[in-house]
């Protein structure tokens, strides 16, 4: 399997990407934000971490502009697989594709530690290998991570089993004390409508080897291959 | 042109220097040399005072491929054509005025120094100094500077893995920050910064030029005062996403196309002056600079301005003539500008013109030829009265109170752990981070290979400033120590000379003998210095800093898997290696029970060089055979902190109780002896037969395992040691606001 790994000016989780794709048997490969391809149906698309554009506007508020995010709407459209991690969360959240935005972490400090999460649904393409009950190992590294939309869009979100992630303690408990950065209800990764886009602020990239101190992360990337393999 | 004594000091220029500068001339310079002289010859670019000594510095290996000098920073082989560029810089100055901008561009600069040479950065550390917390705007400046290195490394994605913070009044209005890179490539992807090739040009790539930093070389060689704050235009603004760019697409040109171009160099201080300047001396070359052609982002800018702007995010690329569109095209490509200033020329001057007039026409030879002095130096007049004070008249400690002095010195300022600072930094982004910070040194896996470097900084100014050469030599050990806790061997030193006025004879003192310290350490360590900074003038009106001679060490691991860590294991048995517990009240000499009990910073430092080195031999050997399983470096706060340390980091106890602590329950516990280690095993026996043989003494202090950390008559829960130890910054930093 191949994925499309986007990257914007700015963007520096592109090479850990490739490498934990590689981990678990994809085969990733750059894009530059200029281009505008047409991803073929079964291929993942990454929208990896960094500071696109320095983020000195708001976090993704240019990046969106972007001529590949054209090709990111239409395969996301087309029911293709889209993952935003940390920025590239941030940047689906600007581009209308996810719900919300991300805030200010509530310390106002950058962020750069473990975290667990507890996986909220088995029932996406990004999910369906992962057990409910266990909580990944995987780390964040952000400043603006506060996930943020109003009761209703949460409410929502909740209801229909698109809240992802949650941060949780290393028991798989949803508590104040675990949540890094003020995130409305814990929440850590969302999916769209479609259940074919996920947006999360933590780093599967990162817990990808044990020599880097865990792989909980792969599991995602499992959790896609099992999907396009149902596909194809 | 009158140059009045005005002029002189604004490029910190003496009148004695001015003349030697005419008569080199044989006339008057012009504006825009005398600028672009002043710059060159400053302490920060030409290294007057310092450089004289530098000669006493090991600069040779087998492993060094770059000699110190020579290029921005030193190379060294890691083995397979894999090698390592590594260096340290200070930027005081600037982070004194304006904390956060000051540190943010002491990490850019320092990362241009590493992949102006091709390589791609790995890993930041810094090593900060500051007044004590409980001044308010000491606070200020340490979230200011804390915030500046996470604000610049995290956007452009290089992992801040290491560094430490020490505080001691010295330091009150005068922070030290001192930012160290590693790059790693391959050795066939080293690039130089020689302007070679008469007819190519020269390429001016990133940030437009502005007014900011003009002087900045001149205000990092003058010392502070009460107006330094109206200085603050010579202070730079960084622009990491600008400087992300720069990396990727100067790494590129490295990886991929090293044909294209002869050199490429950053602009740092002195801005395009020195960069132009020392590129055409590398080589032996002139140049030829149009100030009409550098793009601008301020209207109506001098040539003077332009040649002497330290705009940050710049880089001067020499390309081959034949490839300069292929080179415009690559930069174009990663949206950057790139513009043609100037070319490489045959006869060694440096020609700067302002479109049609030239306003500059200098030998290369004497912008390089910076004044050398000779120091004078005195030893300072109270240091025989310090280091002879009776340390064994204090009274003792009480074992009562033993407990409680744990818990204090584990949560005070220099020890409490500095979980506050780097998880406000990105330190895993490039996923190589093999052990994280927090530990003694931070350990990069070398992807592709089995093979890491391990990074650590360090410097303890007080016992520097207790006897220079003593002090420098620990500042080395303990760095090597750092690194071979982790498992690797040193190879090789950056060094960031950070000291007060070199015209007083007694900071002219601490500064020879340090360098003299450092360099007896080195050869004993067979560790060279690759590369190095010199920050001096480093005062208030209040006085000096304390010397601080900071070192930063680069080792090799070759297996990451096996990288150690503090952190003990349930059932492990712990060994104290290099001295027994038992210690006697010397060893309390400019530790930080000292000045935390007893507020004084006095007593004579020791470090036995020999056995320092077998007692790292031993370490490393030990852990080659695989009968190690953790190690720690014993120092700052003495035994019991670094037990301390080692059981919150493997949330697990120990059983010591049957340790003897000796005639002095203080210098047991607390005392700072050099040359030894905390180490776990499973096979004592085996470990005492290898420390045997190496004659280093070693000291069985007990079983990790429990909640409990028993040493002696002491007994702590783990849980209260952690809580104190990771809650003290934060304690400290919500202190009262008592100025702004």
């Amino acid at each position: 399997m191949r994925a499309a790994v986007v990257v914007f000016p700015g963007t520096w989780s592109d090479g850990d990407c490739i490498y934990a794709l590689s981990r678990v048997g994809i085969e990733g490969y750059r894009v530059w934000h200029r281009e505008a391809p047409d991803f073929a149906a079964d291929e993942l698309v990454v929208l990896p971490g960094g500071f696109s554009y320095g983020d000195y506007l708001r976090c993704g508020a240019i990046a969106r502009f972007s001529p590949v995010m054209e090709s990111v709407r239409a395969h996301a459209a087309r029911g293709g697989l889209v993952i935003g991690i940390c920025n590239g969360f941030q940047i689906l959240c600007e581009a209308g594709l996810l719900p919300g935005v991300l805030m200010r972490n509530a310390s106002l400090q950058f962020r750069c530690q473990s975290t667990y999460l507890l996986p909220g649904s088995a029932d996406s393409p990004f999910t369906s290998s992962l057990d409910l009950d266990r909580a990944l190992a995987v780390p964040i590294s952000h400043g603006e991570g506060n996930y943020f939309a109003d009761a209703a869009t949460l409410d929502l979100l909740e209801a229909t089993g698109r809240v992802a992630f949650r941060y949780c303690d290393a028991d798989g408990a949803v508590t104040d004390e675990a949540n890094p950065n003020g995130a409305q209800r814990n929440i850590a990764g969302i999916l769209n409508e479609g259940r074919n886009v996920l947006g999360m602020m933590p780093h599967p990239e990162r817990a990808c080897d044990p020599l880097l101190g865990g792989e909980d992360g792969n599991a995602i990337w499992r959790s896609v291959l099992d999907a396009v393999g149902v596909r194809a | 042109m009158t140059v009045d004594d005005h002029t002189l000091a604004q490029v910190a220029m003496s009148r004695v220097e001015f003349d030697r500068l005419v008569a080199m001339l044989e006339r008057e310079p012009t504006e825009v040399e005398l600028g672009m002289a002043g710059a060159l010859w400053s302490e920060h670019c030409g290294y007057k005072h310092s450089r004289p000594l530098f000669k006493h510095f090991p600069t040779r290996g087998p492993r060094v491929l770059t000699e110190v000098g020579t290029e921005n920073a030193g190379a060294i082989d890691l083995g397979d054509g894999w090698c390592a560029v590594f260096k340290m810089e200070s930027h005081n100055h600037p982070s004194a005025i304006e904390p956060y901008e000051g540190a943010a561009t002491g990490v850019g600069g320092i990362l241009r120094d590493i992949f102006a040479m091709g390589m791609r950065p790995v890993a930041l550390l810094d090593s900060l100094r500051f007044g004590p917390l409980a001044d308010a705007h000491n606070r200020h400046l340490f979230a200011g500077v804390v915030a500046g290195i996470g604000g610049y490394g995290n956007c452009i994605g290089v992992p801040t893995v290491g560094g430490e913070v020490q505080m001691a009044p010295q330091y009150s209005g005068n922070p030290l920050v001192n930012a160290m890179c590693v790059g790693v490539g391959r050795v066939d992807h080293l690039l130089s910064a020689a302007a070679r090739g008469v007819g190519n040009p020269l390429v001016l790539v990133g940030a437009d030029t502005g007014r900011d930093g003009i002087h900045g070389a001149t205000f990092a060689s003058v010392e502070l005062d009460q107006d330094s704050a109206d200085r603050r235009p010579a202070v730079q603004v960084g622009n990491p996403f600008m400087e992300k760019l720069l990396m990727e697409a100067c790494v590129e040109l490295a990886e991929q196309h090293g044909d294209w171009i002869e050199g490429l160099q950053d602009l740092g201080a002195a801005g395009l002056t020195s960069s132009a300047v020392e590129s055409a001396h590398r080589a032996g070359t002139g140049i030829d600079i149009d100030t009409q052609l550098v793009p601008r982002r301020e209207q109506a800018m001098t040539p003077y301005e332009v040649m002497l702007s330290e705009s940050q995010e710049r880089m001067l690329v020499i390309p081959k003539r034949e490839h300069l569109d292929d080179v415009l095209a690559l930069f174009r490509r990663w949206e950057l500008h790139a513009d043609v200033i100037g070319s490489v020329t045959g006869d060694q001057m440096a020609t700067i013109r302002d479109g049609a007039e030239v306003v500059a026409r200098i030998s290369i030879d004497v912008l390089s030829d910076a004044p050398q002095y000779e120091l004078e130096t005195r030893r300072p007049a109270d240091l025989d009265a310090r280091q002879s004070e009776d340390l064994s008249a204090l009274p003792d400690l009480d074992v009562a109170h033993a407990g409680a002095m744990l818990l204090e010195l584990l949560g005070s300022e220099n020890l409490a752990s500095r979980r506050w600072i780097f998880r406000q930094y990105d330190h895993q982004v490039q996923n190589n981070t093999i052990v994280a910070p927090g530990g003694d040194a931070a350990v990069i896996w070398l992807k592709g290979t089995t093979r890491g470097i391990a990074v650590a900084t360090d410097c303890n100014g007080r016992l520097v400033g207790l006897e220079p050469r003593i002090g420098a030599q620990i500042a080395v050990a303990e760095a090597a120590r750092n690194v071979v806790a982790t498992g690797a061997l040193p190879v090789a030193v950056t060094d960031c000379l950070n000291f007060g006025n070199p015209e007083h004879p007694e900071i002219a003192y601490q500064l020879a003998q340090s360098i003299i310290g450092l360099s007896e350490a080195c050869r004993a360590l067979e560790t060279p210095v690759v590369s190095g900074n010199a920050s001096l003038y480093n005062e208030t009106p209040d006085g000096a800093v304390l010397p601080t001679p900071t070192v930063g060490m680069l080792g090799v691991i070759e297996d990451v898997a096996r990288a150690m860590t503090p952190a003990l294991h349930d059932g492990d048995t712990v060994l104290l290696l290099g001295a027994t517990v038992a210690q006697g009240a010397e060893t309390l000499a400019g530790g930080e029970y000292l000045a935390h009990a007893h507020g004084r910073v006095a007593g004579l430092p020791r470090l036995d060089l020999d056995l320092e080195v077998r007692v790292q031999r031993l370490v490393l050997d030990a852990h080659a055979r695989g009968l190690l399983t953790a190690a720690h470096d014993c120092a700052d706060g003495g035994l019991a902190v670094a037990l301390a340390e080692c059981c919150i980091a493997g949330n697990v106890g120990l059983d010591a109780r049957a340790i003897d602590l000796g005639a002095r329950t203080d210098a047991a516990l607390f005392g700072e002896a050099q040359s030894r280690f905390l180490v776990a095993t499973r096979d004592v026996e085996a470990v005492r037969v290898l420390a045997a043989a190496a004659d280093v003494p070693c000291t069985v202090l007990g079983v990790a395992g429990g909640g409990l950390l028993r040493l002696g008559p002491l007994a702590l829960a783990v849980e209260e040691l952690r809580d104190i130890h990771e809650g003290g910054l934060a304690r400290i930093l919500s202190g009262p606001e008592t100025m702004v």
